[in-house]
């Protein structure tokens, strides 16, 4: 091989790791910024002048329980979309599942579209208050973005890529495990990213039904008009959503096979 | 499908992988037996198709899209499973087999490569044997020794991502991949279709070195004529609905095109095409008097008036052509001399004789000598030659025992020959018409078209 290849390969090989490097270094500045901002925050509760009924909410024991409490929901929810939307993206780009494709995605769109917070209301009373019916609204809200990203990312694989393998022996099974899901890895993480990020936020809803969470601040700060309260719980989930959106990144940044 | 053959396959299958005639070749012969692929109530893809792939060749597959080219090639390795029909592989039916276990024991080479963008080339290329299940050392040792079989330094190239790699070299690693478990067969689905000319041409020659190393039976689609002509031992030409057009060497094709069809398909260069398929070593070269310089003059002389010749060739003493000189030059000198040679069109004896013509032409003579190794002379060969070479290629094919290949339904009986060797032959009374001989080339290593059989079987 001319050496002028090998140097073209060698400067490819330098850009990639190059670009490896920024991103990870990229991930570093998130979590910095957003442990500024909790400290600031803390330091303000602490320091502030707090009437009586703000301190009621606003320390530290009962901001651990909500948040918690929040991280529960979003926890469990997640790991349900996962296990649910992830397999059926999966069985609806099989063969003789595809033609289930549209009906399925218009369920998850309805899923979607429809205000979270009248879901959440009918699945209440459908389900009992508490924390099943929310956490039944949150899957069915972040399902869509599981689902269609896995779907698109399977599509995405180049077909000559699963022929080849194919064309080498391996069974279907095999083919989807080595070949379709490590190369979909991307697209997919950045669907369950999207999903993690919808559920912190809509999670503060869950207060309505008695779901408990960080909603709490929120409904207390309307309700009792203590903008402080309300402001500071705001913030907090704001915050919250964007370190689950930082560890996925970090995951992304680490499962995303190299080659890609 | 109802046939009685299929026992009888089963019984004698086994003996045919080992039989020790064979040794020589590690390709498998392969057998397509009236095979259909139609998709729903669609005109068929594939129609009635018999096939014979002689073992340790290199066939081609042409034809314009949508010919079933390419689906036949699959419906070998079952990526494509045929409608009906059997595919028989060395004596085994295949056609029931598990299509994943069939596959590992065939290469399969695609376009790009079809590498495998998350692994490295080392991992892309360890897939099989991993499959295999062979052990870690093993698949080491394999990889880098086929990285090198495809001219890529281990050292460098094993654990590069194949984004990493320019197209060639991708091309390449797919070759080394196809070939990992070293099976008998690989099939190639227009391999080099998505690569510059100039690489294309390097992967080509290539190509025929690996070949030339292995003698794997090898299948390869192709929609370029030329590819064909230079890569193949025998070229099928298809046509819609997986018609086989013709089935030949590139010789015959060329120059007995067996229709319209096939003409069309090959264009008009097919003359010119035909003087590239033979090389000047394989024609008849004339000989001329020749006299090395230092000779005595007197004695050429004599030669040439016996002879009857006016003309005659001056070697140095290394026996190199210098020029000519004529019968009355001669007379006057006492020792042959070169200070009056003419200037003669030189070729060597493995120049195509296209290129040979193309000396003589451009240099305006009407022949040229021809040289062997380090430059030595051989003879002359004339234009004469060329032309009558043209006729002898245009008669010579017939000679050839063609492998099996029509649409008509008929299948070639299997017949176990003494050693046990298996060989088809078609029912003449069936196909009298398609099939012009009912030997089996490849048992009986009948094949002129063959030049290489020296490796031992692995």
């Amino acid at each position: 091989m001319s050496s002028a290849t090998q140097e073209q390969t060698e400067t490819k090989e330098a850009t990639a790791s190059l670009t490896q490097a920024n991103s990870w270094k990229g991930l570093l500045i998130q979590p910095i910024v957003l442990l500024v901002i909790l400290g600031v925050m803390f330091w303000w509760m602490s320091t502030a002048d707090l009437t009586e009924t703000e301190r009621i909410t606003l320390n530290a024991s009962y901001l651990s329980t909500l948040a918690w409490e929040h991280l529960k929901l979003t926890i469990i929810s997640a790991v349900i979309v996962l296990v649910t939307a992830i397999p059926v993206g999966i069985l609806l780009t099989r063969g003789p599942f595809r033609k289930l494709t549209t009906p399925v995605m218009a369920l998850a769109n309805i899923g979607q579209a429809a205000p979270p917070v009248g879901l959440i209301v009918l699945f209440a009373f459908w389900l009992s208050f508490g924390t099943t019916a929310a956490i039944v609204t949150l899957v069915v809200y972040a399902f869509l973005p599981v689902l269609k990203n896995t779907m698109v990312g399977l599509e995405a694989v180049d077909k000559r890529t699963i022929e080849a393998a194919r064309g080498m022996g391996m069974s279907p099974g095999m083919v989807l495990w080595k070949v379709e899901l490590p190369l979909a890895v991307p697209v997919m993480l950045a669907g369950i990213r999207t999903a993690l990020v919808l559920l912190v936020g809509t999670a503060t809803l869950a207060t309505f039904i008695n779901g408990g969470g960080l909603g709490l601040l929120i409904t207390t700060g309307v309700n009792l008009a203590l903008d402080r309260v309300l402001i500071f719980g705001s913030l907090l989930v704001a915050v919250f959503a964007l370190a689950v959106d930082w560890i996925a990144r970090v995951i992304e940044t680490a499962v995303t096979p190299k080659g890609l | 499908m109802p046939n009685s053959t299929a026992d009888h396959n089963s019984s004698t299958g086994n003996k045919v992988a080992f039989n020790p005639s064979m040794t020589e070749i590690t390709g498998a012969t392969i057998l397509l037996e009236n095979v259909t692929k139609s998709y729903g109530a669609k005109k068929a893809a594939v129609n009635q198709l018999t096939l014979e792939i002689p073992a340790g060749k290199t066939v081609m597959f042409v034809g314009p899209s949508g010919c079933g080219k390419t689906t036949t090639l699959k419906m070998i390795n079952r990526l494509i499973e045929p409608t009906s029909g059997r595919i028989v592989i060395n004596g085994e039916d295949v056609t029931t087999m598990n299509g994943d276990e069939l596959r590992r024991r065939i290469g399969y080479v695609i376009q790009a490569g079809g590498l495998l963008p998350h692994l490295t080339v080392g991992a892309n290329v360890g897939l099989v044997p991993k499959m295999l299940k062979w052990d870690k050392q093993r698949i080491a040792d394999r990889t880098d020794e086929l990285l090198e079989l495809v001219s890529l330094d281990p050292e460098i190239y094993r654990d590069r991502y194949p984004k990493e790699l320019s197209g060639g070299q991708q091309q390449r690693v797919g070759v080394a991949r196809a070939l990992a478990a070293d099976p008998p067969v690989l099939l190639m689905d227009e391999p080099f279709g998505a690569v510059d000319p100039i690489t294309r041409q390097r992967l080509q020659e290539e190509l025929i070195h690996v070949q030339a190393e292995l003698h794997k039976t090898i299948v390869f689609v192709t929609h370029d004529f030329d590819e064909a002509v230079k890569l193949g031992d025998w070229i099928v030409i298809f046509n819609e609905g997986g018609k086989i057009e013709q089935y030949g060497t590139p010789e015959q094709i060329l120059a007995h095109p067996a229709n319209e069809f096939v003409e069309d398909f090959i264009g008009s260069g097919a003359g010119l095409k035909q003087l590239g398929l033979t090389r000047v070593r394989d024609v008849d070269i004339r000989q001329a008097p020749a006299f090395t310089v230092g000779e005595d003059a007197a004695t050429a002389v004599a030669h040439m008036n016996e002879a009857g010749v006016l003309r005659a060739i001056v070697l140095d003493s290394r026996d190199r052509p210098i020029g000519w000189v004529t019968r009355r030059q001669l007379e006057r000198m006492t020792t042959v001399g070169a200070a009056h040679a003419r200037q003669f069109p030189v070729v060597s004896d493995s120049a195509t004789l296209d290129d040979a013509l193309d000396t003589m032409l451009v240099a305006g003579s009407s022949d040229a000598a021809v040289t062997g190794s380090r430059g030595a002379y051989q003879g002359i060969i004339t234009v004469q030659t060329v032309i009558k070479a043209i006729d002898h290629i245009s008669a010579d094919p017939e000679e050839v025992s063609t492998p099996v290949g029509h649409n008509t339904g008929a299948i070639p009986k299997l017949a176990t020959g003494e050693n046990g060797v298996i060989s088809y032959a078609m029912d003449e009374e069936e196909t009298a018409t398609e099939v012009e001989n009912d030997s089996a080339p490849w048992a009986e290593h009948s094949d002129p078209a063959e030049t290489h059989r020296g490796s031992e079987r692995a």
